[in-house]
């Protein structure tokens, strides 16, 4: 009989015990457990739980009978002090010693404490244990404001913590992004947003110098300077393993760290074999359960003398485990991999970031991102461990087959090999015979039986989907309706305005909806209204957005800006110098704007129409940059001063900004006009672009800056003038009337069928015989233009809702401005006082 | 801490003292709202026309502290008569002042009647 010591009863040193009691009982193999900590075995995975249940039972791997019934001999409570490798025992903290044949270490990691100086103070937590846990919540009793150092996976979870303890919860991480080993910068500022919408505030780029306060912190300090007020920090900045007794009994120890070991996980001492995260195998350490698991499975083997099975590195695919907040990075999120070429998707108005990494030969599937919307986790997941093919278009791994269904041909594909459970080890076959032989139907029983999806959670999506595929039960939609109250698609809507002539929000809601409308389908419907029936937008006032509401954008404290419009970004100097009068007498901050224009920051929402009143009466016009509307047509100089200039770009430009401007559309639209090829004015940027040519113009279509820039594609070339306008009538129209809500033309282009040579066929060669139709569209569109802030200022009832008080002409006395270079800010959020 | 937040409570029905005769039902876009200023305090009063109910809140957003929330949209989430905030979009019941999306501290409450063309907002 073998005598087995584990040091360290964790999640890794428990799992082992339960795998080694499957292969072998008390009478092969003996197994003592030293466990430091009080408890037995808890799921540290799920230890955020603590703070809503409570309940150590609940976080329990097994109760304290199950060791028994295994014949586990489970001492906690006990710290293991010292190895004799020769005499083969150890010895704990009371002076005890044991014997054994094989010693497993599973000792795991504490947390990483960077040397801070005040590190020591009261007040300064980290959040591996319960014991942690149990003191945070105490503490958090008694202050308001807590800090959490370190952005990383479990840094939000613990910031979340914090903030379900009802303190105001802040993030300080030193990289430039959060979960920086998981996220590209993209995915790192869409989760941004995230968090902080849940409310806790986010500091990057921040380097901690002292943690200031006397006894007790009060205050951090960081090396640029700044401070931040807090009254309790939780120090979340990764693990270090815990290889202590490497020392004292000479082990190796990994370059970061860790008891190094082979790829039978034995250390130096054939005898010795460690586990879990206290282990260093080729210098990385693995901070995650699924690989810890998988080495207790290779331990076991090598103990009952299989030897057959080796551990050869793990997959650090993770996905954070926040209540609404989906992340996923999985395989070689970053792209690090040479010649790799990366495909991202982004929808800042769902929240959406995707990015996956191809394999230089375009094949295979590297890893990726999943931001805001994880239930592709799993399948990219598997497709990329198990190196199967991708789709013919690769982006629709992230963008779903068109016309919906899931990626690269979905579960179906999946060989009945295929590992779902990571953390369980559970294959694809073990669920389905599951459901098919033993009659299974509901996702808990399939966990309770398969133990699928009871690890991290991650596969349970998954599980669920092989769940429906198996029961045949595959009925999902793919309509994208409005929202809860429109069971229609923008583009159905778009045509039941047009054909019943409905002209207000509430006509529409009371024939073709349900309840009151939201913030979410009323803008998308005024949006409509105006695109179909360009009617002053004011008489519904209620239903725009908020800058449209006011025609101005909202800035950070409640106060407006102003642009009026530039065409072509031509101004004469007299209407400078009004722009400049203007922005002195009322006192606003001035700057150029990217859009070849001029913003007046920080207007009073009782000054707007007096602003606009002047500056209407030196001809300016509203230039909609509060409104998903043409913004700006930009030219570049052109031949008429210009050296290489081939056609007149400024005149056409401005021609072509007059013609559609105040034109509404599902999202902004703008464009550009380059005098010759050098393209000046960056038109292969924007959402329509003319490029002269030595007989006319090359017309450029679905460009995108921005968040996720996109060149714009060739609809037509060598067209003259006359030609361009009548296919840009076509193209704006189209795009008005088949987009969803807030896709700028490169996201509609993206998702279209047949991509930009449909786009052509329907724009160009009229294959579905609109043109004629869109053409007058947009002609009637034209000739109902009107200044929205022309009307509002000549008519008394809209100026007055320009008031912030119902009840007095006052300004709102809690707007508040700091002096910056000579002109003004808004305050910031926090800085304002009242 | 803001001041102002620490001075709205929420009044019921009951317990008020004085009613604040406010501006008139004319001052009022449908289903949208307006801000009164009753002695320093910025009161959001709403007139959600398509049920023809009248609420009063806070008008600041309890999320970035801001006094906009009279300029927020009205709408409904189920039966829950709400308004969303125009700098984020975090929503409120008007029955409540709970926050609907999110762990913001919700709204105080104030009761409204309308006599006459005018509108009152109740004080305690
Ligand atoms: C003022 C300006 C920045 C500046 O000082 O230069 C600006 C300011 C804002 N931009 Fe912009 N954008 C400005 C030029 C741009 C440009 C450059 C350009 O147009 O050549 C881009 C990239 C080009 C593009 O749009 O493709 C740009 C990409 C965005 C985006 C991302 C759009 C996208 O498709 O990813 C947003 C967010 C959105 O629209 O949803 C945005 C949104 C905004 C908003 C409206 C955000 C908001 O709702 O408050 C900012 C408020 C403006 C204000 O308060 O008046 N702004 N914005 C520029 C105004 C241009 C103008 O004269 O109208
Ligand atoms: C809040 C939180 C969330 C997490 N979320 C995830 C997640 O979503 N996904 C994921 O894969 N991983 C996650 N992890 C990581 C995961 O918990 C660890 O990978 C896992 O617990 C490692 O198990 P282990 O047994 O190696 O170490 P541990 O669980 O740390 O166990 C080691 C045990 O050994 C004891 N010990 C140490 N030295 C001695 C000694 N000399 N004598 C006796 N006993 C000793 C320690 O006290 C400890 O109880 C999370 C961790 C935390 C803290
Ligand atoms: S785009 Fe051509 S014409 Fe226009 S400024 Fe540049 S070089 Fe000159
Ligand atoms: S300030 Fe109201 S939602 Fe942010």
């Amino acid at each position: 009989m073998k005598k087995v010591i584990v040091i360290g009863n964790g999640m890794v040193g428990y799992k082992f015990c339960e795998k080694l009691r499957a292969k072998a009982d008390a009478s092969q193999i003996s197994v003592t457990v030293f466990g430091e900590e009080p408890l037995p075995a808890y799921d540290r995975v799920h230890l955020s739980e603590y703070f809503e249940n409570k309940s150590e039972d609940k976080l329990l791997m097994a109760p304290r009978s199950w060791y028994e019934e295994q014949n586990i001999t489970l001492k906690t409570g006990q710290l293991v002090t010292g190895i004799d490798r020769i005499g083969k025992h150890v010895t704990t903290h009371t002076g005890a010693s044991e014997s054994y044949d094989y010693l497993i270490l599973a000792t795991g990691s504490s947390a990483m404490v960077p040397p801070i100086k005040g590190v020591d103070k009261k007040g300064v937590f980290v959040y591996r244990t319960i014991e942690d846990l149990d003191q945070i919540i105490e503490y958090a009793k008694t202050v308001k404001r807590g800090a959490v150092l370190g952005g990383g996976l479990l840094g939000l979870e613990a910031a979340k913590a914090l903030m379900d303890l009802n303190l105001d919860a802040q993030v300080i991480e030193f990289a430039p992004k959060l979960m920086p080993r998981q996220l590209d910068e993209a995915g790192s500022n869409m989760l941004k947003s995230k968090i902080e919408a849940l409310g806790i505030e986010i500091l990057m780029n921040k380097n901690t110098k002292e943690i200031c306060g006397n006894g007790k912190l009060d205050r951090l300090e960081f090396t640029d300077g700044t401070t931040l007020e807090t009254e309790m920090l939780v120090i979340s900045c990764g693990i270090v393993s815990r290889d202590e007794l490497a020392k004292s009994c000479n082990l190796d120890r990994g370059a970061r760290g860790g008891f190094k070991v082979n790829d039978r996980l034995q250390t130096n001492d054939p005898d010795i074999y460690a586990i879990g995260e206290a282990v260093s195998h080729n210098d990385m350490i693995y901070g995650l359960v699924a690989p810890g698991y998988d080495m207790a499975d290779t331990v076991v083997d090598q103990l009952i003398g299989g030897k057959t099975k080796q551990f050869t590195g793990a997959d650090m695919s993770t996905k954070l485990k926040l209540i609404g907040v989906d992340v996923g990075s999985f395989g070689d999120a970053l792209g690090l991999t040479e010649g790799s070429i990366p495909i991202a998707f982004e929808d800042k108005n769902a929240g959406v970031y995707k990015r996956v990494n191809l394999s230089a030969d375009k094949k295979k599937l590297l890893g990726g991102i999943l931001v805001g919307d994880c239930k592709d986790y799993s399948m990219l997941l598997q497709i990329t461990q198990n190196g199967m093919a991708i789709p013919p278009n690769p982006e629709d791994l992230i963008l779903g087959a068109r016309g919906g269904g899931s990626v690269g041909g979905g579960i179906g594909d999946l060989p009945d090999t295929a590992q779902i459970c990571s953390c369980e080890n559970v294959t694809k076959g073990a669920i389905v015979s599951a459901i098919k032989d033993d009659g299974i139907t509901d996702l808990k029983e399939i966990r309770t039986c398969t133990k699928a999806g009871t690890g991290c959670g991650a596969c349970s999506p998954m599980v669920s989907d092989i769940c429906t595929a198996t029961l045949k039960s595959m009925g999902q939609t793919v309509r994208k309706t409005l929202c809860a109250h429109f069971d229609y698609t923008r583009q159905e809507l778009y045509s039941i305005i047009k054909v019943k002539e409905v002209k207000s929000f509430n006509e529409l809601l009371n024939a073709y909806g349900s309840g009151d409308g939201c913030e979410t389908c009323k803008p998308a419907i005024a949006s409509l209204l105006a695109s179909i029936w360009n009617d002053q937008i004011l008489k519904q006032d209620t239903i725009q957005d908020t800058n449209d509401r006011f025609l101005a954008n909202i800035q950070k404290g409640g106060s407006y800006s102003v642009v009026p419009r530039i065409p072509g970004g031509e101004i004469t100097p007299d209407k400078l110098i009004v722009i400049g009068q203007v922005a002195k007498k009322y006192d606003l901050y001035t700057k150029i704007t990217g859009g070849q224009r001029i913003d007046m920051f920080g207007a009073k929402l009782n000054d707007l129409p007096k602003i606009w009143r002047e500056l209407i009466d030196a001809g300016f016009e509203s230039g909609h940059a509060y409104g998903k509307a043409l913004r700006t047509v930009k030219s570049c100089v052109g031949s008429t001063w210009c050296r290489y200039g081939l056609h007149d770009s400024v005149s056409f430009a401005i021609e072509i900004e007059s013609r559609y401007k105040g034109l509404r559309s599902p999202h902004k639209l703008k464009g550009g006009v380059s005098g010759c090829r050098r393209e000046c004015a960056e038109a292969q940027g924007k959402d329509f672009g003319l490029i002269a040519t030595e007989i006319g113009y090359n017309l450029y279509v679905c460009g995108n800056g921005g968040a996720n820039p996109q060149h714009a594609k060739l609809l037509a070339g060598d067209v003259d003038e006359k030609t361009a306008i009548k296919y840009l009538d076509r193209f704006l129209m189209f795009y008005i009337r088949t987009a969803e809500p807030l896709n700028r033309t490169s996201v509609w282009l993206n998702k279209m069928e047949g991509g930009i040579d449909y786009l052509r066929e329907v724009v160009v060669n009229d294959c579905l015989e609109i043109g004629e139709e869109l053409e007058k569209d947009m002609q009637a569109l034209i000739n109902s233009y009107h200044c929205e802030w022309k009307e509002a200022v000549d008519n008394e009832d809209m100026k007055r809702k320009f008031r912030h008080f119902a009840n007095s002409d006052e300004d709102d006395p809690s707007l508040q401005f700091v002096p910056m270079r000579e002109m003004k800010k808004p305050a910031e959020w926090d800085e304002v006082k009242s | 801490m803001n001041q102002q937040t620490l001075s709205y409570q929420t009044v019921n029905t009951e317990d008020v003292k004085i009613w604040f005769e406010a501006c008139t039902v004319t001052d009022f876009p449908s289903d949208g709202g307006l801000c009164i200023n009753y002695e320093g305090l910025q009161i959001a009063i709403f007139n959600f026309s398509r049920r023809n109910v009248w609420y009063a809140t806070q008008n600041l957003c309890p999320h970035k502290k801001q006094m906009i929330l009279s300029r927020g949209m009205l709408g409904s989430e189920g039966e829950e008569p709400k308004v969303a905030c125009p700098f984020h979009k975090k929503t409120f019941s008007l029955e409540s002042g709970k926050n609907l999306n999110g762990d913001e501290c919700d709204l105080a409450t104030y009761p409204v009647k309308v006599e006459n063309g005018s509108v009152y907002v109740g004080f305690a």
